[in-house]
């Protein structure tokens, strides 16, 4: 028992291993464990920015299949518009035509039955005038007579 | 010796295993067998851990490298704890002390009797000494000098810390202004701080020195049941098992020991060391 010599060539055996422990076990060691601890880190964030990316992306596309959705409706809608439209139009078009054709037919009508009354009228100067001087047995000077007949022919 | 049952009385076998394989003489006295097998221990450990070392991979490490990363994670967070400053050499001394004593202590738990009849067969077969003087003490940490080699280094570097963490100056200052901060005081300080850096390095090593040469003693102790057995009877197979189960006992509770004064060693000496180099 007791201490001898045996404690110097510990220490320097002590000094040789610390020595060789501090230049080639520990640095490679930490070194390794360093880099596995950033790139799990590393690893992780890159899972986040994934997860936070496929988020961002469903957003997006919910938002281009809304406005999709919203256009389509768009032009539908004008679409309808259009048509009722045309339809109104082509409805307003052929009103008018009836109008006018109807309108046409009936200066005719009018046209006519006046050109009627007219040779009625011509026609009945002309009876009258002759069933009075048949009734008179004598000539009438339509001269003479000619306004009484006028005013009626004009009663006619 | 046990293998030479019968001849040998208690208190030789003790004294006998008590017995360093030396080297000179007085002071100048070399233990062949601490400084053998301390070294081929811390051989063994830097074996594997330079292997580990060398293959380390950032990627999905081997079982070795997974065992030599608990360690190093390990200690670095003991030392992280302690010690504040940026230094390259505190974790490394702290590991290998962990795993030198650690394997210092481990060979406590090999059979006494094992490594030194191997010994002494070796030394009286091959080198023609008498089988009654080799002797052969394999636990390096019940060695008295070992425990003291370790903590001396410790000593020297809390001064190297100091030196360096304080400087010269407010470290001289502490010795002598610390606790009584009063030129009175001086001597006193002076007194008080010489004891209490001492007490470091004395309770280091004979904290560690005290648990295994107690350990190791009951070792032998516990051996001493069949010791003088010479034949086949209920006694001494009686004797055998309770030899066989108080050792068993012994061993579990030893392994408890040998961890904790191995942590307990590193731990102080991060703590000594954290002291010099940082104010308080």
């Amino acid at each position: 028992m007791g201490v001898n010599a045996t404690l110097l060539v510990q220490m320097a055996v002590f000094a040789a291993f610390v020595w060789f422990t501090m230049k080639f076990v520990w640095p490679p060691i930490t070194k390794a464990m360093e880099e596995r601890q950033t790139r799990i880190s590393e690893g992780l964030a890159a899972a986040e920015r994934g997860t936070r990316e496929l988020a961002n992306a469903q957003g997006e596309k919910d938002a281009v299949l809304r406005e999709a959705r919203e256009q389509a409706a768009n032009i539908v809608a004008q679409a309808n518009a259009r048509h009722a439209e045309i339809v109104e139009e082509a409805k307003s078009a052929a009103q008018a035509e009836a109008d006018r054709i109807q309108a046409g037919a009936q200066a005719e009508l009018d046209q006519q039955v006046a050109q009627a009354r007219e040779a009625l009228r011509a026609q009945v100067a002309t009876l009258a005038v002759e069933g009075a001087g048949r009734v008179i047995n004598k000539e009438l000077d339509a001269s003479a007579h000619g306004a009484l007949l006028d005013d009626l022919a004009a009663r006619l | 010796m046990a293998t030479e049952a019968g001849a040998v009385s208690p208190a030789g076998y003790i004294t006998h295993h008590l017995q360093h394989w030396t080297v000179g003489e007085g002071f100048w006295t070399v233990n062949v067998d601490t400084v053998l097998y301390s070294a081929v221990l811390g051989a063994i450990f830097l074996f594997f851990f330079r292997m580990a070392a060398k293959s380390a991979t950032a990627d999905v490490p081997g079982k070795l490298q997974n065992f030599v990363e608990i360690l190093v994670d390990f200690v670095d967070n003991s030392v992280k704890e302690s010690f504040h400053g940026k230094d390259k050499l505190i974790a490394p001394l702290a590991l290998t002390i962990f795993v030198w004593v650690f394997l210092w202590n481990f060979m406590d738990l090999i059979p006494v009797d094992l490594l030194p009849t191997f010994a002494t067969w070796v030394g009286s077969t091959f080198f023609g000494a008498d089988p009654h003087h080799v002797y052969h003490r394999v636990v390096p940490s019940a060695d008295m000098s070992a425990t003291f080699g370790l903590s001396m280094s410790v000593f020297l570097l809390i001064f190297v810390y100091g030196f360096r963490g304080k400087g010269a100056i407010k470290f001289s200052k502490e010795f002598l202004f610390h606790p009584f901060d009063h030129f009175l005081f001086i001597p006193f300080n002076l007194v008080l701080n010489v004891v209490e850096y001492l007490a470091k390095p004395v309770s280091l090593s004979l904290r560690l020195f005290g648990n295994l040469y107690a350990g190791e003693l009951v070792f032998i102790l516990i051996a001493l049941f069949t010791l003088q057995a010479t034949e086949v009877s209920v006694m001494n197979m009686g004797l055998g098992l309770a030899q066989f189960i108080a050792g068993f006992a012994w061993a579990l509770f030893h392994i408890l020991v040998i961890t904790l004064q191995a942590f307990v060693f590193m731990t102080l000496t991060i703590v000594y060391l954290s002291m010099a180099y940082e104010d308080h």
